[in-house]
């Protein structure tokens, strides 16, 4: 069983000069995604990215497969034309927190609520980049940007409750510093059955450097996350001395070796449960640690599938239908 | 006996009487029985507005006859008033010395209260210009159905059959068709089968005892043998873009969001799985284009469906398929606007939208139907342009001809509607990296080729960016800018040379020639044949293909002193004749929301050649 291509992450760089800001969070995750894909060994034929408009959005560019850079906002409604199209495509979309939860936001939650075989990538940087810089949904409340001189004024999604409100059935965060841990998302999001959703805390050099410093720079982020993995208690911190128990419905950190506490007293990371996973999305940081990993993954019903098999269905009990028999058939008359 | 050349009869009643039921029932049985019938009907936007109200009332207005007929008629010659309001609403319709078969059980004080009669109609003078034949058909529904023992209320909703079973005798009809037509639609309760079964007869029967009812005979028309249905045009827009799906070998996929009156298309289209259409209903109307946008990107035959409002939020992603150079139809049933507007309504506002609506350079082609079979045709020509020119194609059809309907002759598959060559790739690429250019052109159509994701080789990357010519990849060169846009529109102009020159009714020399487009083809056509019969050179050009225009269009212009364009709307295609052409022509404008009566259009002609 070798029928598989042998790829290598060169073969999904395509001629196009890339030209994100030096320093982008960016390329990281563009690297990242090119070595999954190597390691996926889909053909790069039946693969497609679909983005739409900012700077994440020039992401199906620079990949080597079929690709499609839309418009504002709508990447996933064009992408899941795509997907019901063709089933065995393997559909990505490349998408920012302006793009997905702003002026998308209406198809990001109905993408979810269908649960498509899609794999959606969100760029989190906090702010409108291509634009050249305003408050995005995911700002926090006073962001000053060019358009809020004064602070901003909206309260921001959180962006994990936002997903998992919606029906999402996979969930995963993690961080451009990390290659490693970012192509191990989107592996995991690949073999997800259902719509995947990777969100990634990008760096945007320019308008919001270092916002998320404290959980993605090497030397603070083991104290500052949370290394999600099913089945394994949640420890976290440089070392490994800190975890996460939940008490009277609240979860609470506390050290190993104090008060007692052991690391059979741990909450154990929990994939399916839909309490842990609501439990994640609600830790605020610096509280409690950033969780990284897989929030979420459960299975559903999946609406391409289940399309295709009414298809099948009716035309198995049916036939194949024919123009000529259908429209010769029922209330007709001869005129002589 | 005396024969009938045509007749119109309006029925009407309140929205729960089942006027739409009554009025399809009647003029698939004329059709039937050899006549040529043109329908109407005329519903109040709420589902179930406040009973007994005149904003309650439903119609359903049928034209038929012995002639060739292509509108719902005028002024109806029979009325059928099932309550007050419905009497109110309609009698001033109705031409003088009309017949009105009039339920008079159902003119109570409640009713004739909120239908805003202070006195009661039927008493007074008020039908004094009309022949009113006053039957208490609720009473005589109950008295023939009562043997049934079924719950009286039951029995008196088949009080529509009653007036039915009364119009048949009028014209001498056969219940037959009728009454296998109920065995079908209700077959899972035979007690209902018996009860509307006996409201026909006994309409029927108490119609023979009614001197003033002479039956009149109907001499089947002049109609083309073949085989027949009735459709109207939202059904046969469905059947001809899935035989346009059928005849390029592709999936249909359509991408689309239920708003009147083109939510039907989406109702008949996801009925045939068999066919294996993939009907998507989005969140909203530009998730509906959008997914279309994916699955023509993908290999489908992509469509989304819509009316004027949502045209309006589909304009960007239009002008994305426009730049991609994929193909897409875009249908619009066009209704009274603007913004919500008059969404039961008819009217033909949308052209400049469809032409205009859309930010940069931006042409599509723009066709619009005729008459409710002739939307199969477009539809059908909508998918062959956009698969064969890889543009988008928008198809304008109206209210009017989306829910009226008419005979169709049946096409023979194996003659016509057989093949559409699509611009797809025919061949793997053999050495897994082919070079492909997406903007490489054909250099006689500028038409590019297809290729679609899972077709090895061929992998390439498009965008809403402006391209760089051949190569496709992002250029914001301004010589290149002018260079695609200048291709866009070449290649849209391109099509004329795949579109059927423009037919005339008619001369093609005279005083004046009458240009019009869309649902109002069968007034103007009506009225245009009608001044001829009078011996005034008179003729008719209907634009079929409006964006680009039939090659001969223009010299076409050139046989005619004047020129007159009657359309729905506040002039928008004499505006465009105006600026391509300078031909001086003139509008003839009506936003009522209501289709042009042949009398109104044969004044305006009448007015217009006194100018000469």
């Amino acid at each position: 069983m070798n029928d598989k291509p042998q790829y290598r992450k060169k073969d999904f760089i395509s001629d196009q000069e890339v030209r994100w800001c030096p320093g982008c969070g960016d390329y990281a995750i563009l690297s990242a995604v090119q070595m999954a894909m190597a390691e996926i060994g889909k053909p790069r034929d039946q693969i497609v990215f679909v983005s739409g408009i900012g700077c994440s959005s020039r992401f199906p560019y620079y990949m080597n497969t079929y690709g499609m850079h839309t418009i504002h906002g709508r990447a996933i409604p064009i992408a899941s034309g795509v997907k019901l199209q063709n089933e065995d495509l393997s559909v990505w979309i490349a998408t920012g927190d302006g793009d997905a939860l702003s002026i998308g936001g209406n198809h990001f939650i109905h993408a979810l609520r269908r649960n498509m075989n899609l794999n959606i990538i969100l760029f989190n940087n906090e702010i409108y980049g291509l634009t050249k810089g305003q408050y995005s949904p995911l700002s926090k409340k006073g962001s000053v940007t060019k358009s809020t001189p004064y602070g901003s004024l909206d309260r921001p999604f959180n962006s994990a409750a936002l997903p998992l409100g919606s029906g999402s059935t996979f969930f995963a965060r993690t961080i451009d510093t990390d290659p490693k841990h970012l192509k191990e998302m989107v592996i995991a999001a690949d073999a997800h059955e259902g719509t995947s959703i990777i969100e990634v805390f990008q760096n945007c050099v320019i308008y919001t450097n270092k916002l998320h410093d404290a959980y993605t720079n090497r030397l603070t982020r083991d104290d500052n996350t949370l290394r999600l993995e099913h089945g394994k208690p949640m420890i976290f911190g440089k070392n490994k001395n800190k975890g996460l128990i939940c008490s009277a419905l609240t979860p609470q950190v506390v050290t190993i070796g104090e008060n007692g506490v052991t690391e059979a007293d741990l909450l154990v990371h929990d994939v399916t449960a839909n309490n842990n996973a609501s439990m994640l999305s609600s830790l605020k940081f610096p509280e409690f640690p950033i969780p990284l990993g897989v929030y979420r993954q459960v299975e559903e019903p999946v609406y391409d599938d289940d399309l295709v098999s009414q298809i099948q269905d009716v035309v198995k009990e049916k036939g194949r239908g024919d123009m000529q028999k259908l429209l010769d058939s029922g209330d007709t008359w001869e005129i002589k | 006996m005396k024969d009938v050349d045509s007749v119109v009869i309006r029925f009407s009643g309140d929205s729960g009487d089942g006027m739409q039921l009554t009025g399809t029932q009647f003029s698939n049985t004329v059709s039937r029985y050899g006549a040529d019938v043109s329908t109407f009907p005329d519903f109040p936007s709420e589902i179930r507005a406040p009973q007994g109200t005149i904003a309650g009332v439903s119609g359903f207005q049928v034209n038929f006859g012995s002639t060739e007929i292509l509108t719902p008629g005028d002024a109806p010659d029979i009325l059928v008033a099932m309550n007050p309001a419905a009497l109110k609403a309609n009698c001033k319709d109705l031409k003088e010395g009309g017949l009105i078969l009039i339920n008079t059980d159902a003119f109570d004080k409640k009713n004739l209260m909120k239908a805003g009669y202070k006195d009661n109609p039927l008493e007074g003078d008020d039908l004094n210009n009309y022949r009113p034949i006053k039957v208490d058909m609720t009473a005589r529904t109950l008295a023939a159905t009562k043997h049934l023992g079924i719950e009286s209320r039951f029995r008196a909703r088949c009080k529509n059959f009653f007036a039915l079973g009364v119009t048949f005798h009028m014209f001498d009809l056969p219940p037959d068709y009728c009454i296998s037509w109920i065995e079908k639609k209700f077959k899972t309760s035979p007690l209902i089968v018996q009860a509307n079964i006996c409201a026909l007869n006994a309409g029927r029967e108490f119609a023979t005892t009614v001197e003033t009812l002479v039956p009149k005979k109907l001499v089947p028309a002049d109609i083309t043998p073949g085989h027949y249905r009735q459709v109207n045009g939202n059904i046969a827009t469905a059947l001809g873009l899935m035989q346009a799906a059928e005849a390029s070998d592709l999936k249909l996929f359509l991408g689309s969001y239920p708003i009147t009156p083109a939510t039907d298309i989406l109702h008949e289209l996801s009925k045939y799985k068999e066919f294996e259409v993939i009907t998507f209903q989005a969140e909203d109307e530009i998730a509906g284009i959008c997914s279309a946008i994916g699955a023509s990107f993908a290999g489908a035959l992509g469509i989304t469906t819509t009316s004027g409002p949502g045209l309006a939020l589909k304009g960007e992603a239009i002008g994305l398929a426009t730049i991609y150079e994929i193909p897409l139809v875009i249908v619009n049933v066009q209704r009274g606007g603007p913004s919500t507007g008059l969404p039961t309504k008819t009217e033909q506002s949308d052209l400049n939208q469809a032409l205009y609506g859309r930010n940069g350079e931006c042409p599509v082609v723009v066709i619009a139907a005729s008459r409710p079979s002739d939307c199969f045709h477009m539809a059908y020509e909508a998918a062959r342009i956009t698969l064969e020119h890889m543009t988008p194609v928008i198809l304008l059809t109206d209210g009017l001809i989306a829910n009226g309907a008419e005979p169709w002759k049946i096409p023979d598959f194996t003659k016509e509607y057989t093949k559409i060559k699509t611009k797809l790739v025919d061949k793997e690429c053999q050495t897994g990296d082919c070079k492909f250019m997406p903007y490489e052109r054909d250099p006689e159509t500028l038409v590019r080729k297809w290729t679609v994701p899972g077709m090895k080789g061929y992998e390439h990357r498009i965008g809403g960016l402006e391209k760089q010519d051949v190569v496709g990849s992002v250029s914001h060169n301004p010589l290149n800018h002018q260079v695609m846009t200048d291709l866009r529109q070449k290649k849209v102009d391109l099509v004329a040379n795949n579109i059927p020159l423009q037919e005339v009714v008619g001369e093609q020399t005279g005083d004046l020639l009458v240009v019009s487009w869309g649902g109002s083809y069968g007034a103007n056509v009506t009225a245009v044949k009608e001044v001829q019969k009078q011996g005034k050179k008179v003729s008719l050009a209907h634009l079929r293909y409006i964006n680009p225009m039939p090659k001969n269009f223009h010299d076409l212009l050139k046989g005619f002193k004047k020129i007159l364009v009657p359309e729905l709307n506040m002039g928008q295609l004499k505006d465009l004749l105006n600026t391509k052409f300078q031909c001086g022509a003139r509008g003839y404008n009506k936003v009522q929301g209501l289709p042009f009566k042949v009398s109104e259009v044969i004044d305006a002609i009448n007015k217009e050649l006194g100018t000469i």
